[in-house]
């Protein structure tokens, strides 16, 4: 497959094609099965974390060093010259991105991998999350894994439960499968989490399926993924947190008439949305799903680093 | 000449006429666009009489003539508003506003999270719909506002 990642910034999911994706994917598998320590060799990567996220880094950090490169950086920017001389993130950019090959970054402010993509003078930007906005490292981990259990990306029942109204991970997975065939979207929040209009007005315009919901048993013998997130208490009072949070958690119980392939998926840190028996049921595959990050950010670096391997 | 038939705002020999503007958004574009900032004379009218639009502010601006990309960008604010070219007294030309594509280091980021608040960068938003639902996408933070809320924060 012609390798179109080459040289090319990752700032936003919406900007990967098809394609893109499914040769992300496909190494991600290669490198799972094969390991490849000479991909990043001789390569210095920066892993600028202005704002600290311990699997996101660890897990890049590792793919950098399974794939023999080696890691400058800091994981958050209390100690950095942007916070104690308040110098501005494209100086800081346009230094840093000349002592590496690739630039990964994570920012709390919302645009901060897009405007490091102007000041990097070429050098690729791996976005690592900024601000409510983008995290596409998660979603190429999620396809991963969605990929890995079910076999395909095409003709896949897939339910997204939780907080889908702020949660950037279920908006970027969304356009993701959206570009898939025959996906079925169904949306379990409560109402005031409901996924955004203008998500849905993009796969109404796609003509593409999908239904809300306000409870998991309705659907869940009917799905090949759940992808279950975490529903953050501060945004309801006491007593409406305490409703929502009785039809919102996933017990072994729920499980029971299942399909066989379906998987449970989680972006972690979970709380107590799932409850721990699931752990032991086949469906579970969250602890799976965060190793995938490891191999799916290694096909990333190693897919933007080289042109061909 | 009658009173009855005196100008409102002054005439200009050469330059440039913004009229139709909605009563009220005059200063603003003044500020806006920065319409004052090259020492030219700005002469300007505020909720002068207007048959289309009941009241309407107008700004004229002696030796500056605005071209089209200009032009469009005011067309989030005052859509129908007319550009006219004045040469010698004389209109010589009319510049019709369309929105434009993009609009580029006019407005500030309406999200106070984006990163161009804080960074030596020009702001940027793409025209996404030109239908009444019209959406501002900002290239940075990705978030895409109304009209309202775009001209209510700036």
């Amino acid at each position: 497959m012609n390798n179109t990642l080459f040289r090319k910034h990752i700032i936003s999911i919406p900007e990967l094609s098809r394609d893109d994706l499914e040769l992300i994917v496909e190494t991600a598998g290669k490198l799972k099965a094969k390991p490849n320590p000479t991909l990043l060799k001789n390569k210095v990567i920066a892993s600028c974390f202005f704002e600290p996220s311990t699997r996101t880094r660890l897990s890049f950090e590792t793919a950098v060093q399974r794939l023999g490169g080696t890691v400058i950086g800091f994981d958050n920017a209390g100690n950095t010259s942007l916070t104690k001389k308040g110098e501005t993130l494209s100086d800081s950019v346009q230094v840093i991105a000349s002592y590496v090959s690739a630039f990964i970054m994570r920012h709390p402010k919302e645009g901060a991998a897009r405007l490091a993509s102007e000041f990097s003078n070429n050098v690729p930007i791996i976005n690592g999350g900024d601000g409510a906005n983008q995290h596409p490292t998660q979603t190429l981990l999620d396809l991963f894994s969605i990929f890995e259990t079910q076999g395909t990306l095409d003709n896949l029942n897939i339910a997204l439960i939780g907080d889908l109204k702020y949660g950037r991970t279920v908006h970027s997975l969304t356009q993701a499968l959206a570009k898939f065939n025959n996906t079925n979207f169904f949306f379990i929040s409560p109402e005031i989490l409901a996924m955004p209009d203008y998500i849905l007005q993009e796969l109404d315009s796609a003509g593409i399926n999908y239904s809300l919901h306000n409870d998991i048993e309705s659907v869940v013998d009917d799905l090949d993924v759940l992808y279950m997130t975490r529903v953050q208490k501060e945004r309801f009072d006491e007593s409406e947190y305490a409703h929502m949070k009785a039809t919102f958690i996933l017990t072994a119980d729920m499980l029971s008439n299942a399909r066989d392939n379906l998987k449970v998926l989680h972006p972690l840190p979970r709380i107590d949305e799932i409850t721990t028996d699931v752990d032991k049921t086949k469906h579970a595959y969250y602890f799976e799903q965060a190793e995938n990050g490891v191999y799916a950010r290694e096909a990333l670096l190693a897919l933007v680093l080289n042109e061909q391997f | 000449m009658t009173n009855k038939h005196k100008l409102q705002v002054e005439a200009i020999n050469n330059g440039t006429v913004i009229d139709h503007i909605p009563a009220n958004l005059g200063i603003k574009i003044l500020k806006l666009f920065n319409l004052a900032s090259n020492k030219q004379r700005v002469t300007i009218g505020l909720n002068l009489p207007s048959s289309a639009l009941g009241h309407k502010d107008l700004i004229k601006i002696e030796n500056v003539f605005i071209n089209e990309h200009q032009a469009n960008q005011l067309a989030l604010y005052a859509p129908h508003a007319t550009v006219n070219k004045i040469e010698e007294y004389v209109v010589s030309g009319k510049l019709k506003i369309s929105l434009p594509e993009k609009i580029t280091a006019i407005f500030a980021c309406p999200n106070s999270n984006c990163i161009t608040h804080n960074e030596p960068v020009d702001s940027s938003f793409t025209v996404i719909s030109k239908d009444s639902n019209l959406q501002l996408k900002c290239k940075y933070c990705e978030k895409s506002f109304s009209r309202k809320i775009m001209t209510e924060c700036n």
